[in-house]
């Protein structure tokens, strides 16, 4: 099944032709509503004009997550307050989140680039989805949650957590399909395991992960685990949500919906753009959204692109599961985390800078996150008891800022090692 | 009357201990008294030297969190119910106890003490004629 065949398997001429139009369309727009894009291609020396089909999408400027931040919150919004029908924002957050906003065109080209991610997994309006991603400002719920009716599945809009109940609607509501991330999934196969409920009684057959990267391993295990098709979706919040790509039951590199988004891989040095089959960093261009067009975003995701049709008919260009990052941002059980926040809030309780380490583990398939921080000058206390005022006082703060539960250690100092002045940050143990 | 303690932070891990006796050792600092308060992942070691200057310079080069305390220490007769007498002051002068730990010293019992106001608790233990020992004699045993 495919949701949008005219679309989906157009032929790439047609695709490229489609895209050169909308992008001169977006340029034009971006120009005339978007004082930071003006100013940014002016620096250029760039004018509308200049962007006449899709060969020159490499004139434009980039947009990385920092413009974001300091046009936080609706500086980079082309449409008036008036029609901007939602907002979402990153649950990152030191200083600012990024703030994403929808017109209502918007909100329905999301839901059908959703549909297509369903299709492609295989869902159709017989299903019955339970959503267990978070809802509210992060995408992942909703997202998905509004794909899900255009469908015309049948949504168990559970949330997040509570994973009791989430066997127990599993198994009363007869769900057939299952939306999280995958560490969750994983979590998930060893609650039923737990509680003796073989994955074969339920109805499951198949999952649509994403919000975190995963290995070819992990899809094992959790196919073999829950007995159910494992089907990689992607999608980021500053380019739609959920359904920028997904994988198709071929399970062979995620489709990417490029008459929305436009693809492309750079060098992460030279910024220069790499041709398929060269790995490099994602970057993609909106060519449909009204709210919040974007020109050159990048991702910071790397990745491989490649243009051969796939055995399921879909001729859009397909992206390598990401498993890797340009930049040293961690996304922890969904949550995007760069180590600069933990260090700024680190920063605002002691007087000194204090040195510390992120340790990130994947323990029973759940990613946990340990601060550790260096016992040293002023944090030093002969008295347990204020040292462990201390670890409340850092866990409380840090929690608070990225909204997810850490564990802070405290370490003797010296213990985090330096190199070349530089300390190492962050030592991630996960195996993806 | 003010005894300058160590405290080193410690994580639990083996062969710290080792370590911080090995380095006041090669410096010949002698350890008068020695107290450990842990916990399941960190402890601080509490000790009294005969150089404690030294030691924290020598400590710090070693790459310890180290640092110097305040306390007193009192004198109470190696015989049953010395203690509790010696305590009771404590308590009807409401002056506070962190933390305490002993030793022996002449077959008497020294009882190393963090007290909040240190010296306020100074004059009232001295008017109640409680004996304190002299810092030079706490780092001379
Ligand atoms: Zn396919």
């Amino acid at each position: 099944m495919i949701w949008n065949e005219s679309i989906e398997c157009m032929n790439r001429e047609g695709i490229r032709a489609l895209q050169g139009k909308r992008l001169v369309e977006t340029v034009e727009r971006v120009y005339h509503n978007v004082k930071f894009y003006r100013n940014k291609m002016q620096d250029l020396g760039l004018e509308p004009g200049d962007i006449k089909d899709i060969d020159d999408l490499y004139k434009l400027p980039f947009t990385t997550k920092d413009d974001l931040r300091e046009n936080y919150p609706f500086g980079l919004f082309s449409v008036p307050m008036s029609e901007v029908v939602r907002v979402h924002a990153s649950s990152g957050t030191t200083g600012k989140p990024t703030v994403v906003g929808y017109t209502r065109k918007d909100l329905s080209t999301w839901s059908e680039v959703v549909a297509r991610t369903l299709t492609c997994a295989g869902i159709q309006k017989h299903d019955r989805i339970q959503i267990a991603y978070g809802y509210g400002l992060f995408t992942g719920g909703l997202g998905v949650h509004y794909g899900s009716e255009k469908v015309g599945a049948t949504v168990i809009p559970i949330s997040g957590g509570n994973t009791a109940k989430q066997i127990q609607l599993m198994q009363d509501f007869e769900s057939t399909a299952i939306a999280c991330t995958p560490s969750y999934a994983l979590y998930l196969a060893e609650a039923l395991e737990e509680q003796g409920i073989d994955p074969e009684t339920l109805n499951i057959k198949v999952g649509i992960f994403g919000a975190e990267p995963w290995t070819e391993n992990m899809r094992k295990e959790i196919e073999s685990k829950l007995k159910i098709k494992a089907i990689d979706i992607y999608g980021l919040s500053e380019i739609i949500g959920p359904g920028v790509s997904s994988e198709c039951e071929a399970q062979d590199g995620l489709h990417i919906f490029e008459d929305h988004f436009i693809p492309e891989v750079v060098d992460t040095n030279t910024l220069n753009p790499l041709g398929y089959g060269e790995k490099g960093e994602l970057v993609f261009t909106t060519v449909t959204k009204e709210a919040l067009p974007i020109l050159r975003y990048r991702t910071r995701d790397l990745t491989i692109l490649k243009d051969e049709v796939c055995s399921c008919g879909r001729t859009m260009v397909r992206m390598e599961k990401c498993t890797g990052r340009s930049d040293d941002m961690l996304i922890i059980r969904g949550v995007n985390i760069f180590p600069s926040q933990i260090e700024s809030v680190l920063l605002e309780i002691s007087e000194t800078k204090p040195h510390y380490l992120l340790i990130v583990e994947r323990i029973n398939n759940l990613d946990t996150l340990e601060v550790w921080v260096e016992v040293d000058g002023v944090f030093f206390s002969d008295e347990i008891k204020k040292l462990e005022f201390l670890t409340k006082k850092i866990t409380h703060a840090i929690e608070s800022a990225l909204g997810i539960g850490v564990k802070v250690k405290l370490v003797e100092p010296k213990t985090i090692e330096r190199s070349e002045g530089k300390a190492k940050r962050v030592v991630d143990k996960r195996i993806i | 009357m003010i005894i300058k303690q160590l405290s080193i932070f410690l994580e639990n891990k083996s062969g710290r201990l080792t370590e911080v006796t090995k380095t006041l050792g090669d410096h010949n600092i002698n350890i008068t008294a020695l107290s450990v308060a842990d916990t399941s992942e960190y402890g601080i070691l509490r000790l009294i030297v005969s150089d404690p200057e030294k030691a924290v310079i020598v400590l710090k080069e070693n790459g310890f969190s180290v640092s110097l305390t305040d306390v007193i220490c009192i004198v109470v007769p190696h015989k049953p119910g010395a203690l509790n007498k010696a305590l009771n002051v404590f308590s009807t002068e409401k002056i506070s106890i962190e933390y305490m730990y002993a030793f022996e010293m002449n077959g008497k019992a020294s009882v190393i003490m963090k007290v909040t106001d240190i010296f306020e608790s100074i004059e009232i233990l001295k008017k109640r004629e409680l004996e304190l020992l002299k810092a030079s004699d706490a780092y001379m045993v």
